[in-house]
């Protein structure tokens, strides 16, 4: 797949086994250490089986831009990715709640915010992914659409949805 | 030592006291973590009066341990110890879940408790605060109605705890069913939805200590490694490894079950009156397409993905939810009870799940029930119900009479061994043929008679965890299956599926380097550290309880049902002679620099710095 041009981290959660291995890649890559809590990419486990992958949808218009009071985000022309700046954000969290999904997360130790950057170009998490062959993860040109930020979803919209679509009317109350 | 968070913690439940514990370097050096530093923790505080530890009492020391390769080695596990109510000596009885990487995550190597509360309660364990928080909502809750209440619940508590607005994950737990709490002999300790520390019987510890779960959620990064880059490009290699064959990938260990009964004749059927069947239902094929909605299910780290979640799509068993099931359970909640079918298995199983039993243990003794029903030494006036093979409804009546201890099931309740002396002194007969145990655990579902399959003559009969199929004793004792070996996984802590697959168990003393700074080398392993904590743990068997102990040789030997030749399949006429399993014995006591009689010999233990145990071990000799 062609990582120059503009692409979207597809998420295919009903095939996320929870081996956290993406969690694992990220924050190796961006911390030098395993550290699942500032991952980029976190996976939720609301219900055994109901594996979510949450990490940034890329929104056409992104409400955490928006919505920052000091414009510490901005969309990275090239990838569409979404760009920190550390200096400037101030961790106050109106991005968090802006996002559809409550994706951005404040790092566990640091005093900013950390949302998804595409590894600018070459993200370790699909890399992981697709070594075991799970595929939950994937890389897919990006076009444009709206499709992509109705996958800001918070981790409770996406675990019911999975558990209805796993295990039927049993599903229904789980979560 | 790098790899370690650096603390334990030590929680007494009658007092209520948290306290911070220390291990010296050199019990890490030597005894690891997880089931090695588990069994130098209890005999250093219970070996001298080991016999008079009454397994529910407040006394014993219930043990959650990770270790240092946990998070690291592909594939995360967690194992829990103590004094084992089955055997009376000490199992290390590990589990897959993400409950270790969150103790390590917030700076904790393990946690052990003693005492005993008075009202139902869990631990709840954050970066830096341990609580004894109220279960009294808990208490009586399937795993089911468990995992969504905590799931909840600690959400909610992190939010008001962390208050920066992030999405909380989920923190996560191991906890007991109904069986645990109500002090079943084969409760397991249950993670996730349907993984069980099943061996040993920690869920009726826990249930005895009024325990209903450890809830751990972590912020922290793993602890450091002492080579970084070392071990990440180990673990890049490994996986490579480990992807190099699928089969176990693909089918998890479902693919055993239709190997092991129509290829090597050791899979149990009916109580183990056969280790051959034919039945094509039971391959991994029928459960992928029929019943499997998740395909890979893993832990931690692991590239693998052995487990699936299954749940039955027609029949009056929808809404059933369980794993595979795996092999073993395919065995147990299927072939052994004339079972041969993915709804009925995956019903059984999840029931087994959902109760918190443990499915060997339970399978077993529902074997043990069935056959005795089979005979007409119990009729349906004992059981209130038929309890034919193959009947999946029976066997689900007589799984909810054990978990209430009602009936018959108060005696069933037990486990085989137990129940078998019970019953046999009731009905006044000798019921040791289809009591298939060992050390007063049930046998995993791997046959010997057939000699085709793993164990082998005297793995069962020799092991220091008894019946346990994942800690064989073997010959020679550095085996890739051999318990030695095994040990080093259940310390270190992490799944021994991972050291499967060629050149990954080759890179384990390498791995261990890597991460802890200290140089490990095989010989010393095998030679010295690994019988080390073998000769302890052979030590507390042969001293037990005083209403249950093993004495030496004489109970060194394989269920009487193991004696009796193969009645069908390919191998039929197969088993180990007395004379056959008497020889392996004795060059395994040898082997192991034990006596005649298989009790460690002075010198030998001299050499181990463990005197204590020497001193002990006059009394069975
Ligand atoms: S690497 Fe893939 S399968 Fe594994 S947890 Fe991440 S998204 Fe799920
Ligand atoms: S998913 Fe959330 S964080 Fe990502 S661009 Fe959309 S609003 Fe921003």
């Amino acid at each position: 797949m062609d990582t120059s041009k503009p692409f979207w981290i597809m998420r295919d959660h009903i095939k996320c086994t929870g081996c956290r291995r993406c969690e694992i890649a990220c924050s190796l890559e961006h911390e030098g250490k395993i550290w699942p809590e500032a991952s980029r990419i976190r996976i939720f486990m609301l219900f055994p089986g109901l594996e979510v992958a949450h990490l940034c949808a890329q929104c056409e218009s992104p409400a955490c831009v928006e919505i920052c009071p000091v414009e510490a985000l901005s969309i990275d022309l090239d990838l569409k990715c979404i760009k920190v700046n550390y200096e400037k954000c101030i961790a106050c969290g109106k991005c968090i709640e802006a996002c559809p999904g409550h994706i951005p997360t404040i790092h566990p130790t640091k005093n900013h915010i950390v949302i998804c950057n595409l590894c600018d170009g070459n993200p370790v998490c699909v890399e992981a992914c697709q070594e075991t062959n799970f595929n939950c993860l994937y890389i897919v040109p990006r076009e444009s659409s709206s499709q992509y930020g109705l996958f800001a979803q918070t981790p409770e919209e996406v675990s019911k949805n999975l558990a209805i679509s796993l295990f039927g009317e049993k599903g229904k109350d789980l979560i | 030592m790098r790899g370690y968070a650096g603390k334990f913690i030590e929680i007494n439940l009658t007092t209520i006291t948290i306290k911070d514990f220390k291990f010296p370097e050199s019990d890490l050096r030597q005894f690891i973590g997880g089931r090695g530093l588990a069994v130098k923790l209890l005999w250093d505080r219970l070996g001298d009066k080991w016999e008079e530890i009454d397994p529910y009492g407040s006394d014993n020391i219930l043990t959650f341990f990770t270790g240092p390769l946990t998070g690291f080695w592909p594939g995360a596990r967690l194992c829990i110890s103590g004094k084992s109510p089955q055997s009376m000596g000490i199992v290390g009885s590990s589990i897959g879940c993400e409950l270790p990487i969150e103790m390590k995550c917030a700076g904790i190597d393990g946690i052990f408790v003693t005492g005993k509360s008075e009202n139902p309660v869990y631990i709840w364990v954050t970066d830096n605060q341990i609580e004894i928080r109220d279960a009294s909502h808990l208490w009586g809750m399937r795993s089911i109605d468990f995992l969504k209440t905590i799931s909840k619940e600690g959400r909610t508590i992190l939010k008001k705890t962390y208050k920066n607005k992030r999405e909380v994950k989920e923190p996560q737990s191991v906890y007991i069913g109904p069986a645990g709490e109500n002090i079943v002999r084969m409760a397991a300790v249950v993670g996730k939805l349907s993984y069980g520390a099943g061996y040993g019987g920690y869920g009726a510890v826990m249930g005895s200590k009024k325990l209903k779960a450890l809830v751990v959620k972590g912020h922290g990064p793993l602890p450091e490694p002492y080579d970084y880059e070392k071990t990440v490009q180990l673990i890049r290699e490994l996986t490579k490894k480990i992807l190099a064959s699928d089969f176990r990938r693909r089918w998890g260990t479902s693919w055993f079950s239709y190997h092991a009964g129509n290829t090597l004749s050791s899979e149990p059927v009916k109580n183990w009156q056969e280790e051959w069947h034919n039945e094509k239902t039971q391959g991994c094929q029928w459960y992928e397409q029929r019943v499997w909605v998740k395909r890979y299910w893993a832990d931690f780290g692991c590239p693998t993905g052995c487990m699936k979640l299954s749940t039955p799509k027609i029949g009056k068993y929808i809404g059933a939810l369980t794993d595979n099931p795996d092999y073993e359970l395919m065995a147990y909640a299927g072939t052994n009870l004339g079972i041969f079918t993915p709804e009925e298995n995956v019903y059984l199983s999840s029931l087994l799940d959902e109760t918190g039993l443990c499915g060997i243990q339970c399978g077993n003794v529902l074997g043990f029930a069935a056959e005795l029903y089979q005979r007409g030494i119990i009729t349906e006036k004992d059981l209130g119900f038929k309890l034919d093979w193959g009947d999946a409804d029976s066997f689900a009546n007589l799984i909810e009479l054990i978990v209430k201890r009602e009936g018959i099931g108060e005696i069933l309740a037990e486990g085989t061994h137990l129940a078998c002396k019970k019953i046999g002194e009731i009905k006044n007969i000798d019921l040791n043929l289809y009591n298939v145990t060992s050390k007063g655990i049930a046998i995993g579902a791997h046959g010997i008679r057939s000699g085709l399959d793993y164990p082998h003559t005297i793995s069962y009969a020799l092991s220091s965890q008894g019946g346990d199929h994942t800690s064989c004793a073997y010959l020679p004792i550095d085996h890739p299956t051999s318990e030695l070996t095994v040990l080093l996984n259940d310390s270190g802590v992490h799944c021994n599926f991972n050291t499967y697959p060629e050149g990954t168990r080759s890179k384990l003393f390498e791995f261990y380097t890597s991460v802890r700074g200290w140089p490990m080398e095989k010989e010393i392993w095998y030679n010295t550290d690994a019988k080390r904590i073998i000769d302890i743990q052979r030590a507390a068997l042969l001293l037990g309880s005083h209403e249950l102990k093993w004495k030496p040789k004489i109970d060194d030997v394989n269920p009487k049902r193991f004696y009796e030749p193969l009645p069908t399949g390919p191998y039929k006429g197969k088993y180990k002679t007395e004379e056959e399993v008497e020889a392996f014995v004795q060059e395994y006591y040898k082997a192991m620099g034990w006596d005649e009689k298989g009790i460690p010999q002075t010198n030998e233990l001299k050499r181990l710095s463990l005197s204590s145990v020497d001193v002990k071990l006059d009394k069975v000799r």
